[in-house]
């Protein structure tokens, strides 16, 4: 005999004909495993309601997020990645470049846009992890170049959002260049006496940390990201045990001594509206 | 004994031959003064063959020859015995993998700065393979700021497998570190040549390698990666070096046709290690030559020209 009996009536479905959960209504947190749906995960800014566990989000997310009525204007939109050293690896370049216009919905894995936040100008490029690991090539360095000019033309801040794997290998020396190109551009921004906030997300490592993304006037980074040069694979095969709890996440960071603070993203707008007003009264 | 490469095998047959030939024509007295022309006509044509063309993967290997000069080696010829080495970056520690300090160029007082890797085991692990730790680009900085201070130009050797990826770099900010460099660079008020003598892996190279003038050496490469990282990153596999070293387009004339060096130093038949001296010598002239060039231009000028020269970097559609 069974220990436990189903008294009443009640699932009376067969496994066969059981109904899966349709896709995209819920979101499960992996880190809690706490269940919430895509609605309400959405309108807390895409942050676990339990642990808090900041979700990877895209520039459009941001730009919402920021913006004032989420309205901005973005700045070419349409620029997109060449293949000058027609490069080939088990995929050519190009293929893999198009693969992910159409499976992304995007151009390459940085956006740049002016807008209001809290009525204050204020210029963003801000990268998506989703177009090859947010890889730096010649596209995101010259979108940051021209972004930069655009800050200096209208006399305002500017800030880069970062979520990036690092240099794009494909473009080998051009994009090891780019973090040069960029450096050179902030050396610009800087002459113009104009505020550069750079806000570090989940992940940041490789040729955008050892460029832009360690140069802010202020460094900030939103809780529990991944910060680093070297990831924490290579550095755990460099000195061949494990690495200490909490390494490389943007809290060691801050201790370190590398970043300026660490935001919450439902107080993101606010501090960030606070550090600009800091910066431009 | 020199040391050869896989693909040098049929010149170190003819050497042989040739020094076999004349043990010979010693021991015997034998006139074997034609045999040893016509093995040294052949030697010269084969070392042409080989030499002039040479794979991307083969000029990888032979940036990384064990008897080719080091940093020091070119500052300490250059420099005549001038050299005096300055230490430590006044933070944390002095690093053996950068190296740095003045010496005179025939009488102009230079800034010399260099990656440094060792001559043998014990060495090649004090100078950590010639990977610095955020200290050694601290310390270089520091040494560039110096320069910039008293007027003097600023001549940086690359020769790098990589910034070292350990827990303690992490901890001290390696992609500050290296940031750090890139973005002052751009400003510094004084002539910046930057040559690249062995090995230009990625921001670790480019940690010291922003100049009015970035040269590569023939046999060197620069790129954002090592071949045999792409190879095991994008392959999956270490087994395909020699495609990616021919599809990262690293080595100098590649670097050259895309307008990311200014320029490639030519060295001796059979790399800058079959005569150092004569590598010496040339690197020499060509930094004499653009210290002269550069110091003739205005300083604002200068630093102007340097930083949309890097601008314009990069390919777009």
């Amino acid at each position: 005999m069974g220990w436990f009996k189903r008294k009443t009536e009640g699932i009376t479905t067969s496994t066969k004909d059981k109904k899966e959960t349709p896709e995209g209504l819920w979101y499960k947190c992996p880190k809690c495993k706490t269940v919430v749906t895509t609605e309400d995960h959405e309108k807390n800014g895409y942050v676990c309601e339990r642990c808090s566990y900041h979700e990877r989000i895209g520039s459009e997310e941001y730009f919402q997020m920021i913006f004032d009525e989420g309205k901005y204007k973005e700045f070419d939109a349409k620029l997109a990645s060449a293949d000058p050293l027609k490069f080939e690896d088990t995929k050519k370049y190009v293929d893999r470049v198009k693969a992910t216009q159409s499976q992304t919905g995007l151009v390459d894995a940085i956006r740049t846009a002016h807008g209001k936040i809290d009525g204050q100008d204020l210029v963003i490029a801000a990268m998506d992890f989703a177009f090859i690991g947010g890889s730096l090539g010649s596209v995101m360095g010259e979108k940051i170049a021209r972004a930069i000019d655009q800050a200096i033309k209208l006399k305002c801040p500017f800030m880069i959002i970062s979520k990036s794997g690092g240099a794009r290998m494909m473009e080998a020396g051009l994009s090891l260049m780019q973090m040069a190109k960029t450096s050179a551009k902030l050396n610009q921004l800087s002459a113009a006496q104009l505020p550069y906030i750079s806000f570090l997300t989940d992940p940041t490592t490789g040729g955008v940390t050892a460029s832009f993304a360690m140069l802010g006037d202020i460094n900030i980074a939103e809780p529990e990201a991944l910060i680093a040069f070297a990831g924490p694979r290579v550095v755990k095969e460099t000195i061949g045990r494990d690495l200490p709890d909490g390494f490389q996440k943007s809290e060691f960071v801050l201790e370190h001594g590398f970043l300026d603070y660490i935001v919450e993203r439902s107080k993101l707008k606010e501090e960030l509206s606070k550090s600009i007003k800091l910066f431009m009264n | 004994m020199s040391i050869y490469l896989d693909f040098e095998e049929p010149i170190k047959a003819l050497e042989e031959q040739i020094a076999k030939a004349k043990e010979i024509g010693q021991e015997a007295e034998l006139d074997m003064t034609d045999k040893i022309k016509a093995l040294e006509k052949k030697l010269s044509e084969k070392t042409t063959e080989i030499f002039s063309n040479l794979t991307p993967w083969q000029r990888v290997q032979l940036s990384r020859h064990p008897d080719r000069p080091y940093t020091l080696a070119y500052i300490n010829a250059i420099s005549q015995g001038t050299f005096q080495e300055l230490h430590g970056d006044r933070s944390v520690k002095d690093d053996k993998a950068m190296v740095g300090g003045f010496g005179s160029l025939d009488g102009q007082t230079v800034m010399f700065i260099g990656q440094q890797k060792g001559m043998n085991t014990k060495m090649r692990q004090y100078r950590n393979f010639g990977m610095p730790n955020p200290e050694g680009y601290r310390k270089a900085l520091r040494l560039m700021k110096l320069a910039e201070k008293f007027n003097k130009p600023i001549v940086t050797f690359i020769d790098t497998p990589g910034a070292f990826p350990g827990l303690e770099a992490e901890e001290r900010g390696q992609g500050e570190a290296i940031a750090r460099n890139i973005y002052e660079m751009m400003g510094l008020k004084v002539p910046v040549i930057c040559i690249i003598i062995g090995e230009g892996a990625s921001g670790g190279a480019l940690g010291i390698g922003v100049g009015d003038k970035v040269l590569m050496l023939e046999n060197t490469w620069y790129s954002v990666i090592s071949p045999e990282s792409c190879s095991s990153i994008l392959w999956r596999s270490w087994d395909f070096k020699e495609k990616a070293a021919e599809a990262l387009k690293l080595t100098s004339e590649d670097m050259k046709k895309l307008k990311l060096v200014d320029g490639v130093i030519k060295e001796p038949a059979m790399g800058a290690h079959r005569n150092p001296e004569e590598a010496f010598s040339i690197v020499k002239s060509e930094i004499k030559k653009h210290i002269n060039a550069l110091s003739k231009i205005d300083a604002e000028k200068r630093c102007e020209a340097r930083i949309e020269k890097f601008c314009k970097m990069g390919v777009v559609k």
